[in-house]
């Protein structure tokens, strides 16, 4: 089996692992990062979307041993010292979720959005998200928390805004 | 959803991968961007034995320009052509297909090249790159060649691509101007294979005449199609003068400014448009509704094609 090695969330991860082990597997099944979601598993969805050196992909749409050598960022990185990230914060604020399930790949898709384009239009949005379902909300709220996110600008290091309340973490992460 | 097992190289070099694919032939797949073939194998409709991923070559890395050609290497992403300004300026029909293609996710992995070498009917790069001049290159145990896209795809799914060969670029012919080219899909929900696709790239002579046009379609057909006929009608033709037709991506705008007879001629190159088409039934619609779309969407697209060789910015994403 091939020896792989991934940075996640700032961390090297080594493991042997089968060729055929998809990387949302990975993450969620040897190292318990069960932020990241499996919704459709047939690369539509996007609630299994991490970044990937910095990109938005679906991971169950990649082979584990395909992210090796890269970096890898899940919701579980994006808070820094128990400050939520702007696009957490912007998701807790506008009240952009309602099962939370699809939160953590949307919140994701919206940095690799933020990075690309940092004062979005509605319209840059909805298509920056377009890859990921949300069956609840109707997007409105969705779209609302970006802009908040926007509004303030996405900082290298999260500003301490506001200490999290562990309801907000897990409702931010998805919370299972 | 897992794959069935398979034994998984990554090689180095593109002869490295040659002689991988010399060994295992027919039961290896080159995995590149792998947004088409990892969704099949999970559905085991594919179940290679041997993986060889190729993106450890830097060789097929990049997009470039080599003189009046755009080479695309078998590496590069839709998101690569997505932020290209060369792309935007000298062949927006590119660029309309690059932000078409699935989703923001699928574009930052998936690859031109696998798209044209897997040949999906509704693909969009099959039917984009049809309109102009590409050429693939092809690495094999007998060296390089290069064939034109029109031959490279042969049928649904069906490349003329042997099993011990792969692509290794793509390259464009960048037209001279003034010209313009706009590519437009119809799509049931954001980030669909097309119900049907047009592009339209059209290169005026210094009378603003049509000095030549490209209309291929896409999803309307076993392989993208080109309407050679209504090419014909349209090539060399002053439909094109004076006109203006700014804004016009829709059904109703255009007629009004070009003048009479090259508002028939249109309309005449709007049927000989439906008649290229040649659909099939399925849950994104009958026959009847595709070749109708074939028609609107030609309309669309050769709209904003001809305000861009004017020199106009105009967008097709989501008209």
């Amino acid at each position: 089996m091939p020896q792989i090695s991934i940075t996640v969330n700032g961390k090297v991860r080594k493991a042997r692992v089968e060729p055929r082990l998809l990387l949302v597997h990975f993450l969620r099944e040897q190292l318990l990062l069960t932020g990241t979601h499996v919704g459709c598993d047939t690369s539509q969805c996007g609630a299994c979307t991490v970044l990937i050196d910095g990109r938005s992909a679906k991971s169950c749409t990649i082979f584990a041993v395909q992210a090796s050598g890269s970096k890898v960022t899940t919701i579980e990185g994006l808070a820094t010292d128990g400050a939520l990230h702007p696009l957490q914060e912007g998701f807790w604020e506008e009240h952009g979720l309602q099962c939370g399930y699809c939160t953590p790949g949307m919140i994701l898709s919206a940095v690799n959005l933020l990075k690309d384009t940092p004062r979005p239009t509605e319209r840059q949005i909805r298509e920056g998200i377009a890859g990921n379902f949300c069956r609840c909300t109707g997007y409105q709220h969705i779209v609302n928390a970006i802009q908040h996110a926007a509004k303030k600008g996405l900082p290298k290091r999260a500003k301490r805004a506001r200490r999290t309340p562990k309801a907000a973490a897990s409702a931010a992460t998805g919370g299972r | 959803m897992y794959p069935a097992e398979f034994e998984y190289f990554s090689p180095a070099t593109v002869n490295e991968a040659l002689d991988l694919l010399a060994r295992h032939g027919d039961d290896a797949k080159i995995l590149a961007g792998g947004q088409s073939l990892l969704p099949m194998m999970k559905l085991r409709i594919a179940s290679p034995r041997y993986l060889v991923d190729v993106n450890g070559i830097e060789a097929l890395a990049g997009l470039r320009r080599e003189g009046d050609r755009l080479v695309i290497g078998a590496l590069c992403r839709h998101a690569d052509i997505a932020a290209s300004s060369l792309v935007r300026e000298h062949l927006p029909i590119m660029w309309d297909a690059a932000n078409l293609t699935a989703d923001v996710q699928v574009r930052n992995r998936g690859t031109v090249a696998g798209s044209l070498a897997h040949a999906d009917p509704a693909g969009d790069w099959p039917a984009a790159l049809l309109a102009l001049d590409t050429m693939v290159t092809i690495a094999g145990p007998d060296g390089i060649r290069t064939t034109p896209l029109g031959e490279f795809i042969v049928d649904a799914y069906t490349t003329q691509l042997g099993a011990s060969e792969m692509v290794t670029d793509v390259s464009v012919g960048i037209p001279p101007e003034p010209n313009g080219g706009a590519y437009v899909k119809f799509e049931k929900r954001a980030g669909d294979f097309a119900v049907a696709s047009v592009g339209v790239q059209i290169e005026l002579d210094e009378h603003e005449h049509c000095r030549s046009v490209a209309i291929t379609l896409g999803a309307l057909g076993p392989t993208p199609l080109r309407a050679g006929s209504a090419e014909a009608l349209l090539r060399g033709s002053a439909l094109l003068r004076g006109s203006s037709v700014a804004g016009s991506a829709s059904d109703s705008a255009p007629d009004s400014a070009l003048n009479g007879a090259s508002a028939e001629r249109l309309v005449e190159a709007e049927r000989l448009v439906r008649d290229a088409a040649d659909p099939f039934a399925d849950t994104r619609g009958s026959v009847a509704y595709k070749r109708h779309l074939a028609g609107v969407l030609f309309r669309r697209a050769f709209a904003v094609a001809l305000d861009r060789a004017h020199g106009r910015t105009v967008a097709t994403l989501h008209p």
